[in-house]
């Protein structure tokens, strides 16, 4: 769930994602006192229409009109799956063809039987990306065997690849085209947006209607997910290449194909490596999810233990997961960077011996009748369980104590005033406050993805959705932002702490249910936490780099004029770095949506909860389609409200 | 002799609904008018000129004047509103796609600015990109390629890329890659306005040198008055996308058409540029003169040192005609102020 993670920093040089071309001139004082007093006067007459108006915030029905359609859809769809030739001609070819896809690499890797896929990915590693990484991917790869979880770790790197395979043949040439045709980048850029901001569930239960559950509608839901990041990075990267060399090429009488194959596509390759990097990443966290549509691998097993709450279980899943993020990760990265290098021919050459070595290597290696079961094996099951045990029986108060506090005295109190508000007053609210942060056509966008849950009769769900997420926001804010001035103002903590944040952002979210479930046990507050872990690293990454973006000079005046570091804080650098704050409140409630969704396994209730009904339990499919729809108009809300940050109010000079 | 290119008429507007502009009363508009009534901006207005075969045609004016527009209309880079262009006799703007990139890969190569070398592709590789996309094989290219790059004198630095070279190097590299098509005609844009003076002197007297060597017809836009009097055959000045003056050096500097022109020319040294033709003055009646004349073509500079010897005028003549006198009352103004208009 790290599709609104921004791309790695060399791709936004200088914070490029507060661009001030399109700056608005800026709001006359007046305006600004103005704009104060109405948003003041709207926060009272809200106050007061929900004092008059307010309702006994009744139930969700389980039988509302929408779930009832949703049901009637998946009814029709299952009787007309074999004759209606949407299906017979459409999307069973397309299951069709995935499957046979999947086959295949499952074919290829295993095939190679243990030891030969294990000598393959550490020579791939060696050859892309040195041999550090090849000696990462090797020690990697065995810990799969030794953790007793091989087959599982190759099925979900099957469905990761097949995943990935197709969102490379899909969205390189759409990022080409998006970069090249103006009509299609305009047309994909709104449909992009939408599609980074839904939330991993969302995706799940439209794919299971269409490719019935398993491994097709897994792979497809991921590449849905991953491919809007290869379009925008690919696109980013054609478009960035210089204009002077494509004209120099033009003049010495290149066609359309020669520029594209010589010119344009070399020069973006490092930027498209990076694509596939990301790619990768985005597959990998979504490939665990899709456990819960029956498609195999690492993630089942964290499922059947999270629903078990038993963390020991889940854990050697979590490590084995990351592991395998990590050897992607580096062996994707290297490449890319090994992208820029210039190599002379000769070195060039012994390259192509070094890889035939290693290919020649790995067919022999794949010969050894090695198998994963002939290592020692280890499992952390029971020791982390112990800690687990210690950890309830040692700090059962102080947990306990913060778990109770905060529902008792912040999420309760919330939950309640959001669900007990007529949703016309909710809605007429988010259209008042939408138009003072982000203008009146965000607003009505908002406003109407708020009728939305009172529409499908998901309201009490929704709000309560939306009260833990508001609560996990403003502490992922407090904390993201306190590391990030703290890591703008001191070099050598910023240093130390970059390489967690790099690898806090590669980890798939599903393992960050994992600490949360030890601490907290099952419980909405649990899912708060795993989404404060989650959100907080971006948050943290676009605060610091804000504050750094806030030009030395300015900086240099402050401190000559006599501000001491406090005042230079609160008066020059936090105000000029507005514009980094407000895109990571936005980035960090897209994130946090994402993860209290995710929650719902793990005792968060609510819209999560209805999703993975919906997949478990035939009759109520209809009611998990309506929360998953609900769940997007959520994030259409949040995302809109505060979108307006960085469009209208970004750092002005 | 037919000129090598031909420009008639040639405009070039931008903007919006820009093809509405030429032929109408909004064509005579000034630059800044036209835009704040349409929008559109007239990069080129309705300029024409020849260049002969064999000549170094240099293009001048101030930032913005358009000269980078017009050398890209001449291949269509730039794809010109109206008028006509024609190259070696053809209309270039009547060529279908696949002529026209013929054109490009044959006839005309041009060198940038900001060089637009590609820099996954060692120097080498750079040369011979335009051999590459014509399908010739690699060893020929690469042959071709080392032949060029010996011209400009980089043969050691072949199997480097282009971000190990300095800004003169990788313009030598420009110049090879123009160079390895074995094209009729050369453009350059501003060439050398990214490099060092001392550099960029460097790359004048290459030019100089491979035009003499290999003798291409040349077309050289810069907005450095130096560099177009050392290396142009003729200079067209350009102001706001209109064409004010084109004339040789001498032209240009001993009658500049108007203010513009004469502002541009203000500093130059006369000495250095004109010849006796713009100051000799008619003979006295009866007036004696030198035994030896000198020729009109004689320039200032150059004939100092015996006007000032001499006890009479010198004449100065065009064959055997005599043209005029000239005596230290003509020269030593022309010496001392740079700033004095010169009679016409
Ligand atoms: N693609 C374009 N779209 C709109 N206007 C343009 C475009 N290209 C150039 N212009 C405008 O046309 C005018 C002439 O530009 P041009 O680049 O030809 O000038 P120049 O003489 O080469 O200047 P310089 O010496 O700075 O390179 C300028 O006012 C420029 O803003
Ligand atoms: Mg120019």
């Amino acid at each position: 769930m790290t599709a609104t993670v921004p791309p790695p920093p060399v791709l936004q040089p200088g914070g490029r994602v507060l661009g001030t071309a399109l700056d608005p001139p800026a709001p006359s004082r007046r305006g600004r006192v103005r704009s104060r007093t109405v948003a003041a006067v709207l926060l009272v007459l809200t106050v007061a229409a929900y004092l008059l108006f307010r309702t006994d915030g009744a139930a969700d029905s389980s039988d509302a009109a929408s779930f009832r359609f949703f049901d009637s859809v998946r009814d029709w769809v299952d009787a007309n799956r074999d004759t209606s030739p949407f299906f017979l001609y459409g999307f069973n070819y397309v299951r069709l063809g995935v499957r046979l896809l999947v086959d295949t690499v499952h074919g290829a890797l295993t095939g190679l039987g243990f030891a030969g896929l294990v000598a393959a990915v550490t020579a791939i590693g060696a050859v892309l990306a040195g041999w550090r990484t090849g000696l990462l991917a090797l020690g990697g790869f065995l810990a799969f065997g030794v953790l007793g979880l091989w087959e599982e770790s190759v099925d979900t790197l099957v469905l990761t690849l097949s995943a990935v395979l197709l969102s490379v043949l899909i969205g390189v040439p759409l990022g080409i085209l998006a970069a090249r045709v103006r009509w299609v980048g305009a047309t994909l850029r709104p449909v992009l947006d939408v599609m980074q901001i839904m939330p991993t569930f969302a995706y799940l239960a439209p794919m299971t209607l269409l490719f019935l559950i398993g491994e097709p509608a897994a792979v497809i839901a991921t590449m849905i997910y991953a491919v809007p990041a290869t379009i925008r990075i690919t696109a980013l990267g054609i478009s960035e290449v210089p204009p002077t060399a494509v004209e120099a090429a033009t003049a010495l009488g290149s066609t359309r194909w020669q520029l594209l194959g010589k010119v344009r596509l070399p020069m973006a390759r490092t930027t498209i490596a990076l694509a596939v990097n990301q790619t990768i990443m985005l597959a990998l966290s979504m490939v665990v999810i899709t456990a819960l549509i029956d498609a195999p691998g690492l993630g089942q097993n964290i499922v059947n233990a999270l629903q078990r709450v038993n963390v020991g279980a889940a854990f050697d899943a979590g490590v084995a997961i990351v592991i395998l993020a990590v050897v992607l990760d580096r062996i994707t990265t290297g490449a890319a960077r090994r992208t820029r290098l210039h190599r002379p021919a000769r070195q060039r050459r012994t390259r192509w011996i070094v890889a035939g070595a290693a290919l020649a290597g790995v067919v022999l290696i794949a010969l050894v009748p090695v198998r994963e079961t002939d290592l020692p094996a280890y499992s952390f099951a029971a020791p982390v369980n112990d800690l687990v045990g210690w950890i309830e029986l040692h700090w059962y108060d102080v947990t306990e104590g913060l778990k109770n506090g905060i529902s008792a005295g912040v999420l309760d109190p919330l939950e309640t005033v959001l669900v007990t508000t007529p949703w016309w007053l909710f809605v007429a609210a988010v259209a008042a406050f939408g138009t003072l942060i982000s203008g009146w056509r965000a607003a009505l966008i908002a406003a109407l993805a708020a009728a939305g849950p009172a529409a499908l009769g998901l309201w009490q769900h929704s709000m309560q959705t939306l009260a833990t997420v508001l609560v996990a926001i403003v502490i992922t804010m407090a904390i993201g932002v306190a590391i990030g001035v703290f890591c703008a103002r001191h070099d050598r903590l910023a240093t130390g702490i970059r390489p967690l944040l790099d690898a806090a952002q590669t980890m798939p979210s599903f393992v960050y249910l994992l600490p949360a479930v030890a601490l907290f046990g099952a419980s909405r507050f649990t899912a708060i936490v795993a989404a404060v872990i989650f959100a907080v690293p971006p948050v943290v990454r676009l605060v610091e780099r804000g504050l750094r973006d806030v030009p030395p000079t300015v900086v240099e005046a402050a401190l000559s004029a006599g501000s001491t570091p406090r005042q230079l804080l609160w008066k020059v650098q936090l105000p000029m770095a507005r514009g980094g704050l407000l895109l990571a409140a936005n980035q960090g409630i897209v994130m946090v949506l994402a993860m209290v969704v995710v929650g719902g396994l793990v005792g968060a209730g609510a819209l999560g909860y209805d999703v993975v009904a919906g997949f478990s339990q035939r009759e109520l499919f209809g009611q998990g389609l309506a929360a998953g729809l609900a769940i997007v108009l959520l994030g259409i809300l949040l995302d809109r409200l505060t979108q307006g940050f960085h469009h209208s109010k970004r750092p002005r000079g | 002799m037919t000129p090598m290119i031909e420009i008639a008429a040639l405009w070039k507007v931008f903007g919006p609904r820009a093809d509405r502009v030429v032929g109408t009363p909004l064509a005579d508009l000034p630059r800044a008018e036209l835009r704040a009534r349409t929008g559109c901006l007239a990069a080129v207005r309705d300029v024409s000129f020849d260049v002969r075969p064999g000549e170094v045609f240099v293009v001048m004016g101030l930032s913005g004047s358009g000269k980078s527009t017009l050398v890209r209309c001449l291949t269509r880079l730039i794809e010109p509103t109206s008028g006509d262009i024609s190259i070696g006799g053809e209309s270039v703007r009547a060529m279908n796609p696949k002529r026209l990139r013929e054109l490009r890969r044959r006839q005309v190569a041009m060198v940038f600015q900001h060089f637009g070398l590609l820099p996954h592709r060692s120097v080498l590789d750079n040369v011979a990109y335009g051999l590459e996309i014509q399908g010739r094989s690699r060893a020929e290219r690469h042959r071709r390629a080392a032949e060029t790059l010996a011209l400009v004198g980089l043969q050691e630095h072949e199997h480097q890329y282009p971000d190990q070279l300095s800004g003169g190097m990788q313009q030598r590299v420009g110049l090879a890659r123009a160079l390895a098509t074995d094209p009729e005609v050369l453009l350059f844009d501003e060439p050398f306005s990214a490099l060092d003076p001392l550099i960029r002197r460097d790359m004048q007297d290459e030019v100089r040198r491979l035009h003499a060597e290999v003798g291409k017809t040349l077309v050289f836009i810069t907005h450095d008055l130096a560099e177009a009097l050392t290396l142009g055959d003729r200079i067209a000045v350009l102001r706001d996308g209109e064409l004010v003056q084109v004339g040789t050096p001498e032209d240009l500097v001993g009658a500049p058409a108007d203010s513009y022109v004469a502002d541009f020319v203000r500093d130059v040294p006369r000495s250095d540029v004109l010849t006796l033709r713009w100051i000799m003055r008619d003979p006295a009646p009866g007036e004696l003169c030198e035994d030896e004349p000198l020729s009109h073509r004689t320039v200032i500079r150059d004939a100092v040192h015996r006007v000032l010897r001499a006890e009479r005028p010198i004449a100065v003549v065009d064959g055997t005609e005599r043209l005029g006198v000239i005596d230290a009352d003509q020269l030593l103004p022309a010496l001392i102020s740079h700033h004095r208009q010169v009679p016409v």
